[in-house]
């Protein structure tokens, strides 16, 4: 086929794909809260739009809002999980925590968090107190207040045990600048340890898939990694995600397509356990998109980045830090992976939820 | 992981990729097609294509059973799994592949009760733990999966589980190679045969293709350097002027296949007449329906499915691409009214189709990667 006309698809391609997506779903189902596109269409063709405003716009883990000379930062999640309690954690920890790392994640010191329970009619009191528990010592590690909150009861069968939505507020630090507009090539990306520890956990703990295997979630807090790489990298810290629903794979799709530049990253310098890898390779799944709950993202300038590895390998839950990648100037809006292997091979954003394949 | 990693090893690739380098001939093009989407999710996983010299294309085959579903299969599955008294039960990626109305995660958002299962065996205990409901397994797959539901239907009818049943969407993989290789524009010169098929079936039903139409295969494991290694089989047979079948995945291989399996096919299914494929059209015999001794456990008579078809549209190529004769943005429908969101053909399906890598990646997705860009 001659260059021209196949350029000409390519193109239209392009422009098809910077067109602001329109959410057309009749109904929607489990893919839309998977993380992966159809997240992205139903937020960006559905939400932004009707809320229509700068704090939204950027879509990061927290909005950043100006406030006298001060910016605020303000970030909400809700917790879903099945089962309330799991290898390495429970709902309540992970509720505070999530929502104390993504106002991290965004540069902020957190302040104090809002808590709502929504309870299922007949939830046995001992596992509640076990997750308001769970919630006090994670707020108490975590630094944070829990400042207010809500508790509504809904008949059996409406809610899976117990859901909670937290919201905090945060200080975000005056000092920085971090979007995916602030990256540049060269720039290193750090991750703050094994990937997939936190989904394969979930996933071996629903019992489904009648395999044992030692997994941990990793939820915990991310302040003191932030901490310490804010003090290291300084202005040279230009952006941070916590890879949580999507995981890497994800973030890093978003981080090419808002930067407008590549990322590259080397298969053999990500790390994940032996036995999180062998559980996705059983279930078929890739644990690039499997989520974390107690990981950090980071994107240094290069002069800056090994004095931040040193500095986060020395932190709690920061032990096993790497650089996994880096920006580059092309493949433009793309990630690509180099394969231990010693190919090479594009790592798309997710479609759907990860399902697995057989064959 | 122990007896994975070593077949990951990135020295011994690289020493075969040198070898594989030094025996292509460098005036000639080597056209191989993977026939297994196994093997097309391990060429792109491992990035397998930088590994090889320009010389050598692989070319993506038909085998990934999910994504040569017709749509007319997938709405009969979709219209079972609406009914009522039904627990649809199916393997989680049937859950994304269209039909001419949706797909069954849709079909679950409105209210059906679809759920995903690891093996039929999970199926069957479904029905075992609602014996007030009817539980319905969407077999799929080549004789790969195909035994696993055989042994499924006899342990039913052995219990007497009658609330269960099996709509059958078994494939076989010789006929549509079959087909390609009957049609007379093709462009490939050798083909990988799909390993955990022949695991089944073993390597003899391949002998037609050096015997009848003069192409070598080599069937071959599912790991990165089985993939390399076979390969470099089939570059050494067309150098060396020989062609027959070889068999690279002798630890999981036999030349006779897996008898027991075999027998247990036999006895409960039995060939269809003809069978459509997404994109390619019907092909005679080449699928499995339930055989007359387990008619009643079939989802297809019990259910009467109307056996509509919703025919591809004639615009899609799926078959000229496959056959190496169009690159994707040569079909007309690409990128417009077939893309990854709402695909047409079987290339648009999965993301390893050729044509989804190429809407998703544009040239990226066959271009070499420099090694030296590490």
């Amino acid at each position: 086929m001659s260059e021209g006309r196949e350029q000409r698809v390519l193109d239209a391609l392009e422009q098809n794909r910077r067109r602001p997506p329109k959410f057309t779903a009749p109904r929607i189902d489990m893919s839309h809260g998977a993380g992966g596109k159809a997240t992205h269409k139903l937020i960006e063709g559905l939400l932004l739009p009707a809320f229509d405003n700068p704090a939204l716009a950027p879509l990061s883990d927290a909005a950043v809002l100006p406030f006298g000379d001060a910016r605020i930062a303000l970030s909400t999640d809700s917790y879903v999980v099945r089962p309330l309690v799991f290898p390495g954690g429970s709902i309540g920890e992970l509720a505070v925590n999530g929502t104390v790392n993504d106002l991290a994640v965004s540069g902020a010191t957190p302040l104090a968090l809002s808590a709502a329970l929504i309870v299922e009619e007949g939830l046995e009191t001992e596992a509640l107190t076990h997750e308001i528990e769970a919630m006090a010592a994670a707020a108490r590690n975590a630094g944070v207040t829990i400042a207010t909150g809500d508790t509504k009861v809904v008949e059996r069968g409406k809610a899976d045990g117990l859901y909670v939505i937290t919201t905090g507020v945060g200080i975000a630090d005056p000092e920085l600048n971090l979007s995916s507009a602030s990256v540049r090539p060269g720039d290193k990306i750090l991750c703050s340890g094994t990937l997939g520890d936190h989904g394969a956990a979930i996933l071996i703990a629903r019992g489904d898939l009648e395999l044992e295997a030692d997994v941990l979630s990793d939820t915990r807090p991310l302040t003191p990694l932030v901490q310490t790489l804010k003090e290291t990298a300084g202005s040279g810290l230009r952006f941070m995600r916590d890879p949580t629903r999507g995981g890497v794979g994800t973030v890093l799709n978003e981080l090419a397509r808002d930067s407008g530049y590549g990322v590259v990253m080397w298969e053999e310098r990500i790390p994940i356990r032996e036995v999180v890898n062998g559980a996705c390779e059983i279930l078929g799944i890739d644990p690039l998109y499997v989520a974390n709950e107690g990981k950090l993202l980071a994107v240094v300038a290069p002069e800056a980045a090994d004095a931040a590895l040193e500095a986060l390998r020395s932190v709690e839950g920061g032990e096993e830090a790497g650089i996994i990648g880096e920006i580059r100037e092309e493949p433009e809006r793309m990630v690509l992976m180099h394969t231990r292997f010693g190919g090479a091979r594009m790592i798309d954003m997710l479609v759907g939820d990860p399902l697995p394949r057989i064959c | 992981m122990k007896y994975v990693d070593e077949f990951r090893n990135a020295d011994l690739a690289r020493a075969v990729s040198a070898e594989i380098a030094g025996l292509v001939d460098p005036n000639r093009h080597y056209k191989i097609m993977e026939v297994c989407g196994g093997h097309t999710h391990t060429i792109y996983r491992h990035g397998i294509k930088d590994l090889l010299p320009d010389q050598v294309e692989l070319v993506h085959g038909p085998g990934c059973p999910v994504c040569v579903l017709p749509m007319g299969r997938v709405d009969e599955g979709i219209a079972i799994a609406e009914r009522p008294e039904v627990i649809f039960t199916c393997f989680g990626d049937m859950m994304r592949v269209p039909g001419s109305r949706g797909n069954l995660l849709e079909v679950k958002a409105e209210g059906a009760d679809i759920r995903m299962v690891y093996s039929p065996l999970d199926a069957l205990r479904i029905a075992r733990e609602n014996p007030d409901r009817e539980v319905v397994f969407y077999a799929i797959g080549f004789e790969t999966t195909a035994p696993s539901t055989a042994l499924t239907l006899r342990r039913a009818k052995k219990e007497g589980i009658e609330n269960f049943s099996v709509f059958c969407n078994h494939v076989t993989i010789v006929p549509p190679v079959r087909a390609l290789l009957d049609s007379p524009d093709l462009r490939l010169d050798a083909f990988i045969g799909p390993g955990h098929v022949s695991t089944v079936i073993g390597c003899r039903p391949y002998e037609f293709m050096p015997a009848d139409y003069g192409k070598p295969c080599v069937v071959a494991g599912f790991e990165p350097l089985d993939l390399m290694q076979s390969v470099l089989m089939l570059i050494r047979q067309l150098d060396e002027g020989r062609c027959e079948v070889e068999n690279q995945y002798g630890r999981a291989v036999l030349w006779e296949g897996n008898l027991k399996a075999l027998e247990a096919m036999s006895e409960v299914f039995e060939l269809r007449p003809y069978f459509e494929w997404r994109g390619l059209g019907f092909i005679a015999q080449s699928a499995l329906k339930l055989s007359a001794d387990y008619a009643d456990l079939d989802a297809e008579l019990r259910y009467s499915t109307p056996g509509v078809r919703v025919a591809d549209p004639k615009a899609c190529q799926c078959g000229e691409v496959l056959k190496g004769v169009l690159k994707p943005p040569e079909c007309k429908v690409f990128g417009t009214a077939c893309t990854p969101e709402r695909p047409l053909g079987a290339l648009m399906v999965s993301s390893e189709g050729a044509c989804a890598a190429y809407y998703n990646f544009g040239r990226k997705s066959f271009e070499k990667v420099e090694i030296g860009s590490r």
